[in-house]
């Protein structure tokens, strides 16, 4: 077998998703084969990302360096657990998801889809750019790469609402990252003299006191995509894209992509224990738990279906804000996890509200009593999605919570811990009557959508992606020993 | 022993070439030679760049007369650099121009053009290597009636008026300038630079110094668009031909703040400009009224060019910024901002450029569905727009990164708080074009728009290029801008 170094996998891990657009613009004409390459490369890329795992699991560090943009300020690489984990579910999730696109754009005609499937890839790669970026200005220019790249996306439907949407997107993401995070990153590089993630924090001695607060106040609201409210907003309005991009992206990719670099910002650039110096840095962690319960509320009002999840994955976000403002070892472990869980938990909820609106052209909860019967494997896969939203054992979602709450109990965080609690019953109120109205309900002719009086489960490719991700779940929760392992390496010292 | 000549034949091979674009009877062949002239001044700079890149001073005095009595030209790091910015967006410019005004200006006028672009080009590279203050003043001219010229030969008749205003204004800042350095001259009985700056410091005190010294100030202030001596700009800008407009926008500007740079640090002395004059008091207010002034306003424009007219005062106000902090890294800031903002805007106006070529206008309503129709142009645009933003990976990154850092040397968090406020304005009024372009059908009844041709695509991505370019690769642009900067402040290179 031909032997690859790990910085050589960190190259191909950036470049398989870039060559991968170039070749689907070059087969614009052959649709199939134009396909064919969306799925090889997404393969080629999970293969890639598995092989890299087990150097990071042997302790090793790879580092790359491309080019000094300014001097002493490279564009350079660096794989530890926390990337590895959020490198891992995004490489995952990709071909699961473009089978589902497939069955997606085709089922429902959509237009421009070799547009479509680039910008997807290029976005791809710019979430492996933000997973192993080695310093905070690699990080973020990848993190503005990302947003531009989405933006098609988002309004790939190109009606006034589509480009209202895009408004609010971009409008949101690049006002927090130029406004916030930007100042921030040149602070850090102007007291620290470098930006480089390390273990423990860069900070130490070069600033404290309510300045130190202020910066980590600038770091929160200016990951925008971390959705931590006021900065949530775009979150909701991105849901007008194709149901693929709200699922891999905007439930995965994108907004992990912001709580990544929270995780990260707080691990690498702080270190816990001088952020625990900063004075009223508890008010962070109580946006965080306000987000987290006023999301989780609205989420209750909403009937549009991916409206619902929107606001539940600007809930489940901030668990993962939480998680790292704790300051404690262990709910960094439940933060780092939370990422995968939450990631396989939502997509499996969105593809399953994408694969009820392609078989139905439904939208709406209201509409949804007996849909169960139709489409049983969608809606057991949903099932399955929104038992790990609610945390219940078998899904996976009960780890992360687990730890989430032993590090909040252990810095005697009660504030938190109850946030943990009462979400978790808000979550229980807002997804239970969806599953109890489409298994025991009886269907209502009524409300049967003109167009599909008569329809039965999604197409293949479709059901056949939910099931797999759904499964994953479970099987996240029954093995989950790398994960643990690589989230408990997240942020400790080699 | 050519290399010896290399500072004069800079500035003399443009302005005999001059004359001789307008005795070439045939257009083509005119051109042909102004393109060939452009690209050995290109090549005169870079040679003079690699010369001085090591801190080494050329001094050449014009006809073997010594200095102070004779004319010298004097080359350092901070004037080549200048050199090398002018030069290389004549480089470009040039060629461009061929297809660019066979639209926009009556074959005529052609030969007018280009004799007037070289006389302007000869201008303002020897506003840029000339040791002698009445010099600058004499070549300063030269490039300020040329380029009057330039701008009354755009199409809209309202180009006539917006020359007529900018020969008032451009002429009263001549003579604020002339009666600046005549005020020195009456004093230390010199007009070489060097030899000013011997002299000046036994000076302090005098009333009349002071005089001379706001004199060249405002002078200069009103060349360079300083807020609120502007005025003339965005009407100059918008109803220029458009290979002017690039061509003015992205040098004369850098040339008039070098000048200042000249004067305040060379010519004067930075103790003096800074310490005894406290100049930097005057410049910060103005800078920061500049920046948010013109990208408010920049906002509700509906004619394309004008909005980046309002956005070049908004970029001088960055430079002019830099300049007032006092510090090597905000200075550096402004000069990494010369090289950049030429890069973006130049290519800016050269996209324009073709897309008036193919649809006549450049109002924000009219570029509407062009991202279909010619995806080459607009995408140049777009990635234009993202270096005026600062978008990292772009140029305009590199010189918001060098400001901010400066401000924040110097305590100054209410100014970086400003500088992002103004740079998020730059995402509203760019984003207008580029939604319009992409969101926007074209008209039923227009007709169909081809893309671009080649020879207005190609120097215009030429430029687009080098702004992605420099930066992700910035060694160039920031070595020389900071080793020019610390020359500037009295640093050991």
């Amino acid at each position: 077998m031909m032997i690859v170094t790990p910085e050589e996998l960190i190259i191909l891990a950036l470049c398989i998703p870039l060559l991968t657009a170039l070749a689907i613009f070059l087969t614009d004409a052959w649709p199939n084969v134009r396909e064919g390459f969306t799925l090889t490369g997404s393969v080629l890329l999970f293969f890639t990302v598995v092989a890299l795992t087990p150097h990071i699991l042997a302790g090793e560090r790879p580092t790359l360096s491309l080019v000094e943009i300014l001097p002493g300020l490279e564009i350079s690489f660096t794989v530890e657990p926390l990337g590895m984990i959020f490198a891992l579910v995004a490489a995952t999730l990709w071909p699961i998801n473009s089978l589902y696109s497939i069955g997606y754009m085709r089922g429902n005609n959509e237009r421009k889809q070799t547009r479509f499937y680039i910008f997807f890839a290029i976005a791809l790669s710019s979430v492996m750019g933000i997973a192993f970026a080695g310093n905070l200005l690699s990080l973020f220019i990848f993190y503005e790469v990302l947003t531009l790249s989405t933006y098609p996306l988002v309004t790939h439907a190109g009606h006034e609402k589509a480009r209202n949407a895009g408004r609010v997107y971009l409008g949101i993401l690049i006002s927090t990252s130029i406004g916030l995070l930007l100042p921030a990153v040149i602070w850090v590089w102007y007291v620290a003299g470098t930006t480089d993630f390390t273990a423990g924090g860069i900070l130490e001695g070069h600033i404290s006191g309510p300045l130190l607060t202020l910066l980590a106040a600038l770091f929160i609201f200016g990951i925008g995509k971390a959705a931590v409210m006021p900065t949530h907003r775009w979150l909701p309005a991105a849901m007008v894209a194709p149901t693929p991009v709200s699922a891999l992206l905007h439930a995965v990719a994108v907004v992990k992509a912001g709580v990544f670099s929270v995780v990260k910002v707080v691990a690498y650039i702080f270190g816990l224990d001088l952020l625990k110096t900063a004075p009223g840095i508890e008010w962070l962690l109580y946006m965080a738990c306000f987000t987290v319960v006023v999301a989780s509320i609205i989420a209750l009002q909403q009937d549009n279906l991916k409206k619902r999840l929107a606001y539940s994955t600007i809930s489940q976000l901030s668990y993962v804000v939480m998680g790292a403002l704790i300051l404690a070892p262990l709910s960094l472990v439940g933060a780092s996890l939370h990422i995968a869980v939450h990631a396989f938990g939502k997509i499996t909820l969105f593809f399953a509200a994408g694969s009820i609106y392609t078989a139905s052209k439904k939208t709406n909860i209201s509409q949804l009593d007996g849909i169960g019967k139709r489409m049983p494997w969608t809606m057991i896969a949903f099932s399955i999605g929104a038992i790990s939203m609610i945390a219940l054992p078998p899904a996976a979602g009960f780890l992360s919570k687990w730890y989430l709450l032993l590090g909040a109990s252990q810095e005697q965080q009660y504030m938190a811990m109850t946030v943990i609690v009462l979400s978790t019953l808000l979550n229980a109120a807002y997804f239970v009557p969806i599953i109890y109205a489409a298994f025991l309900k009886p269907e209502d002719p009524s409300k049967l959508n003109e167009l599909k009086r008569d329809h039965k489960e999604a197409p293949l490719p479709m059901v056949i992606a939910l099931t797999i991700t759904a499964a994953a779940t479970i099987l996240l929760f029954l093995f989950p020993s790398t994960a643990l392992e690589l989230a408990k390496a997240v942020g400790v010292p080699i | 022993m050519i290399n010896e000549h290399l500072p004069a034949l800079q500035v003399v091979v443009p302005l005999l070439a001059a004359p001789v674009c307008f005795l070439i009877l045939n257009n083509r062949l005119s051109w042909l030679f102004a393109t060939l002239i452009s690209w050995l001044c290109f090549a005169m700079a870079i040679l003079l760049v690699i010369e001085v890149k090591d801190g080494t001073v050329l001094h050449y005095e014009f006809g073997g007369w010594a200095p102070p009595w004779g004319i010298e030209y004097s080359v350092d790091i901070l004037n080549a650099y200048v050199l090398l910015i002018v030069s290389a967006i004549a480089a470009v410019v040039f060629p461009y121009s061929w297809k660019s005004i066979q639209k926009e200006i009556p074959e005529s006028h052609h030969r007018i053009y280009f004799t007037a672009m070289m006389l302007c080009l000869a201008g303002l590279l020897g506003m840029t290597i000339t040791g002698d203050a009445f010099n600058l003043f004499v070549l300063l001219e030269i490039s300020s009636l040329s380029s009057y010229t330039l701008i009354s030969l755009g199409s809209d008749r309202r180009a006539l008026t917006a020359s007529f205003q900018y020969l008032i204004m451009g002429t009263i800042g001549a003579t604020f300038i002339l009666i600046g350095v005549g005020l020195l001259y009456a004093l230390t009985g010199t007009l070489n630079m060097a030899d000013l700056a011997t002299r000046i410091p036994e000076l302090e005190g005098s009333r009349t110094l002071e005089a001379a010294f706001a004199f060249l100030i405002v002078g200069f202030g009103l060349k360079l668009a300083m807020f609120p001596l502007h005025l003339w700009l965005p009407n100059a800008y918008a109803f220029a031909p458009s290979a002017v407009s690039a061509f003015i926008g992205s040098t004369a500007t850098k040339v008039a703040i070098y000048a200042l740079l000249r004067f305040l640090y060379t010519v004067f002395g930075a103790d003096f400009s800074f310490n005894y004059m406290q100049v930097h008091w005057l410049l910060m207010p103005l800078a920061i009224a500049s920046f948010m002034f013109a990208s408010l306003v920049a906002i509700f424009q509906d004619g394309i060019k004008r909005l980046l007219a309002y956005s070049s005062v908004a970029q001088i106000g960055y430079m002019l910024l830099g300049i007032s902090l006092v510090n090597v890294t905000g200075l550096t800031g402004t000069l990494l901002h010369l090289f950049n903002h030429a890069l973006m805007k130049g290519g800016l106006f050269l996209v324009l450029g073709a897309i008036a070529y193919r649809i006549g206008e450049t109002r924000i309503k009219s570029v509407a569905g062009l991202g279909q129709a010619m995806p080459f142009t607009m995408g140049a645009f777009v990635v234009g727009a993202l270096s005026l933003i600062g978008v990292p990976l772009t140029v305009g990154f590199i010189s918001k990164w060098y400001l901010i850092l400066a401000t924040l040397e110097k305590g100054y968090w209410p100014v970086t708080v400003l500088i992002i406020i103004s740079s998020l304005m730059a995402v509203v009024y760019t984003w207008r074009i580029i939604e319009t372009a992409y969101f926007q059908q074209r008209p039923a009844n227009a007709p169909t728009v081809k893309e671009a041709p080649l020879s207005l695509l190609i120097p215009a991505w030429t430029l687009i290029g080098a702004n992605l370019y420099f930066g992700i690769n910035s060694n160039l642009s920031t070595d020389l801008a900071s080793s020019a900067a610390k020359m500037l402040m009295g640093f050991e290179l």
